[in-house]
Formats: structure tokens, C-alpha cells, sequence
């Protein structure tokens, strides 16, 4: 089974040259001498001098990780709990109508769900005789909201693999079934809830378009700021923006990825000396 | 489960509080803006008005189509290979599909821009052996790669956990069984992966139907599909009750279109169990 032909072999990289060819352009010209994003014209690293003194980036840069660590927090607390909610529901139909609601934001095309969430901020406005209710809250609200259905779906498989005899125990065993659920579920969710809350902050950092029906203009994050850049000719400080987020996220994936291979290690060297 | 059930009522209060006010009721305004003039008057102007849009409709299901296809054709064998690599090597590629995913797809798509342009990375190379520049850019073909390079991830993703979890051993008993090698794919691989090619498929059409992004960068605004239209009624035209009942008929576009293939999986499993 784990024989690969030189032909397989092949058409793996070519499919990876093409997901990176972006990436390597982009890279190379965030170094470019000139301001052209077409023809390169010597070295230098005016570019990432250029983004850092760019009071504008960097505030959208803040901005952006603000939003995507409030909005995260909150959508993980609210999502974990609707999870063992939801799990614990007697009733089938209002179950089953939470759940479709929850599908919901993830089925819908991003753009209708965000033209949705601003009509109804634009008729709260007109209700309160507010022209202008788009801002922080408003896009907070709709983060919020498009990461909730990943908090709680990735939750909810954890609650079904859990054990509910051990829950039963611990009250039989006189412990309040809050605290045992702090002692006693709560660890068996635990990886669901992290998986959760890193694919919510993580969705909150790319996302474009749903921000961009629910932004005002005092509150722009960096998606958004990189589409009003990109509706001009764009200047290389935007290559040498992406080419350090890159390089970041790289980082961050593969300290991530060692991290998991170790506890896989240990896992399975626990695993050994048990039996 | 022994828990009280006014606990379980207050856990799951905030949430359900949460998706009537931010999911259901955001919906119910993209039907009342459909259904309302600029004074707030009932009328079905907005719902003929799509009428002079049926064409651009026709047109973005035929690009997202086209898209989800050529996506499937790449993401199929890319899967299929990569999953009969060794372990380390899998871990390491299923983290580079996905490095991608969490940047910018603004600055990804517009990086395109600097490979296909007249003066692009492409055209310089050719010029190097004479030959005159092809124009790439603004080109249907270019939204098309736009769409597949962005969504191809999507596509990958689900197909390949299909094709690991698969059951080795039913590939085995077939191959005992004297099937030959691509008797066995069409047999028995093909069909034990539709879940993973199914969410594929939603996963790639869902965002390429509605897109607007690409096609204002690598259409240079010359290919207008829905979503263009769309984002124009919300950002320059200023008409959002055309634009509520553009987002409306799209959204039950979409849904009827996973109904379908919801239709179909559900028949092709019960092939598969048959089988």
C-alpha cells in the first residue's frame, strides 16, 4: 500500500507547484527594487521598512487580531455550551431545528450571509434613527456568529464519544452535577473545544467577505484594508505583508505539527507500557 | 443523563437566543427587503427585476460548475496518490494544502495577477524565446484558474479523510477476489469515497457560484457573475431590496442544488451497501 509510483510522485508536485507559484511570486517581489508588482527591478527591503511605519496596516493589523480573539473567546463559551446543550436535549423537533439553524450559516454562500447580517443591523438602524450602526459591534456580531456552527460541530462529536456512565458516577457518587461536569466531561470534550476555538480564530483572521458587509469605516481589519489596497495598483508592501504572514503561519504550523507528532509518540509509549 | 432539566434549559437558552436573533431574523430581513420598496411599501418589483438576471444566474452556476469539475479531476488523484504515501510524508503535505487556506485569498488571487499579466511572470518568460505576450488575464479561463486555485483545498481535504479512513481490506477481499487494479478504483474506491467527493463538490461550487473577488480581479470587471451583481446593489447602486431579492433567489439556488446532491448520496450509498 505504501509503494508510490515516480509517476504519483510527480503529479503530487505539480499540484504543489501550482498551490505555491502565488506564494513564490509574491515572495520574491515583496523584495523588489522598484514599485512595480510586474517586473522586478533589483533588491531591497524598502518594502517591509515601508509596511512598518504604514500606520494604516499596522492598526488594521491590531484590529484584526483584537476582533479574532474577542470573537473567538466568546463563540467558543457560547458554542461549547449550545454543544452540550444541544446533546443533552429531550426534545427531538427542537433539537433537530437547532441544528438546522446551526447548518445554516455554513451551507449559505458567505456573501448572502453577510448581506443578511447587515440588513438586519441597516433595520435596526432605521428603528433607533441611526444612519450609521456599522462598526466594531456589528462585525463582532457576525463573527461571532459564522463561528459558531464550527465550535459546536466539532464539540458535539466529542460529547457523543464520552462516556455518560462516567458523568452518572460521579453524582451517584454525591459530587453536583456541575462540578462533575467540570471534573467529568469537561476533560473528555477538551480537544474538541481547542480544535474549535483555533478553527474560530483562525476563520476570524481570513475572513473577508462577511466583514466587508459588516464593517464600518472606524473599524477596518486587515482583509478589508488589503481589498481597498487592491482596488488601486497595489505596491510590493502588500507582497512583504503576506510573505511575513506566510512565514508566521509556516512557524506556527510546524511547531504545531512537532507538538503533535511528540504527544503521538508519548501516546503511544503510555500506551506500551500499560499493556 | 441525570441532569436538572432547568440546567439544561439555561445552557441552552443563550444559544438558542442567539440564532433567532442573529441567524433566523437576519434571513426573515433578506425576504422583508425583498418584499419592500424603499419606502417599506410591499411590492414585487424586486422579485421581476431578477428576471434581467437570469442570464448572469445561468451564467455563474456554468462557471461554478466548470470549476467544481476541473477541481474534482486534480483533487481525485492528488487525494488517491497521496494517501498511499508514507506517513511522515502525509502529515507534511496535508499541512502545505492547507498553509494556503489561512492567507489572504485577496492577495493570493491578485499574485495571480503578477504571474498572467501582459507584462506577468509568464510572459516575460516566453518573451525570453521571442515569442509575442498571450493575453491570459481578463479572460474567462482566468477567473476559471482563479476559482480552481482557490477552492481546490476544499476539494482535496474531504476526499483524501475518505481515502484514509477507507476500509483496506474490502480493497483487499476485491483484489483476492481476482479483481484487476482499476476494476477495484471503479468498483470500490470510487464508491467508498462519494461522502468525501460530495462535501468536495458543496465545498468548492458553494464559494465559486458566489464569488466576486475573482472575477473584478482576474475578469478585470468584463465577466460579471452573481455575485458581482450582488455586491454592486449593496456597495455602489445603493439598492438593497434588488439586492435582498438577488441574495434570496441565490440562496434557494444553492439549497436546491445540495438538496440534489444530498438526493444523490443518499442513493449511491444505498448502491454501495447493496453492493
Amino acid at each position: 500500500m505504501t509503494k508510490t509510483s515516480p509517476l504519483s510522485k510527480l503529479y503530487i508536485a505539480l499540484v504543489f507547484i501550482f498551490l505555491y507559484a502565488p506564494m513564490v511570486v509574491m515572495t520574491v517581489f515583496s523584495f523588489n527594487g522598484s514599485e512595480s508588482t510586474y517586473i522586478m527591478d533589483g533588491f531591497s527591503l524598502q518594502w517591509y521598512r515601508h509596511l512598518f511605519n504604514d500606520s494604516i496596516t499596522m492598526n488594521a493589523l491590531k484590529n484584526t487580531v483584537v476582533l479574532a480573539v474577542i470573537s473567538s473567546v466568546i463563540s467558543t463559551l457560547l458554542g461549547s455550551a449550545a454543544a452540550v446543550g444541544i446533546y443533552n436535549m429531550k426534545n427531538k423537533f427542537l433539537k433537530s431545528s437547532v441544528m438546522t439553524a446551526t447548518n445554516i450559516p455554513m451551507m449559505n454562500p458567505e456573501i448572502v450571509t453577510g448581506i443578511s447580517m447587515m440588513l438586519l443591523f441597516v433595520f435596526v438602524g432605521v428603528l433607533m434613527n441611526r444612519t450609521n450602526v456599522l462598526g466594531f459591534a456589528t462585525i463582532l456580531i457576525a463573527h461571532i456568529t459564522f463561528q459558531l456552527p464550527y465550535v459546536i460541530l466539532s464539540v458535539l462529536p466529542k460529547l457523543r464519544q464520552s462516556d455518560p456512565r462516567v458523568f452518572e458516577a460521579a453524582q451517584d457518587l454525591g459530587c453536583h452535577p456541575v462540578k462533575a461536569f467540570f471534573k467529568v466531561v469537561l476533560p473528555q470534550i477538551r480537544s474538541g473545544i481547542v480544535s474549535g476555538a483555533i478553527m474560530a480564530f483562525t476563520l476570524s483572521l481570513d475572513d473577508f467577505i462577511i466583514s466587508y458587509f459588516t464593517n464600518g469605516p472606524d473599524f477596518q481589519t486587515l482583509p478589508i484594508h488589503i481589498f481597498s489596497m487592491t482596488k488601486k495598483r497595489v505596491k510590493p508592501d502588500m507582497y512583504a505583508l503576506s510573505t511575513l504572514i506566510f512565514v508566521v503561519i509556516l512557524i506556527l504550523l510546524i511547531l504545531m505539527n512537532v507538538a503533535q507528532s511528540n504527544s503521538d509518540k508519548k501516546q503511544r509509549k503510555e500506551k506500551g507500557e500499560d499493556r | 443523563m441525570k441532569r436538572s432539566p432547568i440546567l439544561t434549559k439555561l445552557i441552552n437558552a443563550p444559544y438558542i437566543l442567539w440564532s433567532v436573533l442573529f441567524i433566523i431574523a437576519p434571513l426573515i430581513m433578506v425576504i422583508y427587503y425583498a418584499f419592500t420598496d424603499r419606502t417599506g411599501a410591499f411590492t414585487f418589483d424586486n422579485v421581476k427585476g431578477i428576471s434581467d438576471y437570469l442570464s448572469t444566474f445561468i451564467l455563474s452556476v456554468g462557471y461554478g460548475a466548470i470549476a467544481t469539475v476541473i477541481c474534482l479531476l486534480i483533487a481525485y488523484p492528488f487525494a488517491y496518490f497521496l494517501a498511499h504515501t508514507g506517513a511522515s510524508f502525509q502529515r507534511t503535505a496535508v499541512m502545505l494544502v492547507m498553509l494556503p487556506m489561512w492567507m489572504s485569498f485577496l492577495i493570493r488571487t491578485y499574485s495571480w495577477m503578477t504571474i498572467l499579466g501582459e507584462s506577468g511572470v509568464i510572459n516575460s518568460f516566453l518573451g525570453l524565446f521571442g515569442i509575442d505576450p498571450v493575453t491570459m488575464l481578463n479572460t474567462p479561463a482566468a477567473v476559471i484558474l482563479g476559482m480552481v486555485y482557490n477552492f481546490l483545498p476544499y476539494m482535496i481535504l474531504p476526499i483524501y479523510t475518505v481515502m484514509t479512513k477507507m476500509d483496506v481490506s474490502l480493497i483487499e477481499a476485491a483484489q483476492d477476489l481476482g479483481c484487476g487494479k482499476l476494476h477495484c478504483i471503479r468498483k470500490v474506491i470510487i464508491p467508498l469515497s462519494v461522502p468525501g467527493v460530495v462535501s468536495g463538490i458543496t465545498m468548492v461550487f458553494v464559494p465559486s457560484v458566489s464569488t466576486f473577488y475573482i472575477t473584478q480581479k482576474l475578469g478585470g470587471g468584463q465577466i460579471n457573475l452573481i455575485g458581482d451583481v450582488i455586491e454592486g446593489q449593496f456597495q455602489t447602486a445603493n439598492n438593497y431590496n434588488l439586492g435582498a431579492a438577488l441574495s434570496l433567489l441565490l440562496m434557494v439556488m444553492i439549497l436546491i442544488c445540495l438538496g440534489v446532491l444530498g438526493y444523490f448520496t443518499d442513493s449511491e450509498d444505498e448502491g454501495s451497501v447493496l453492493m
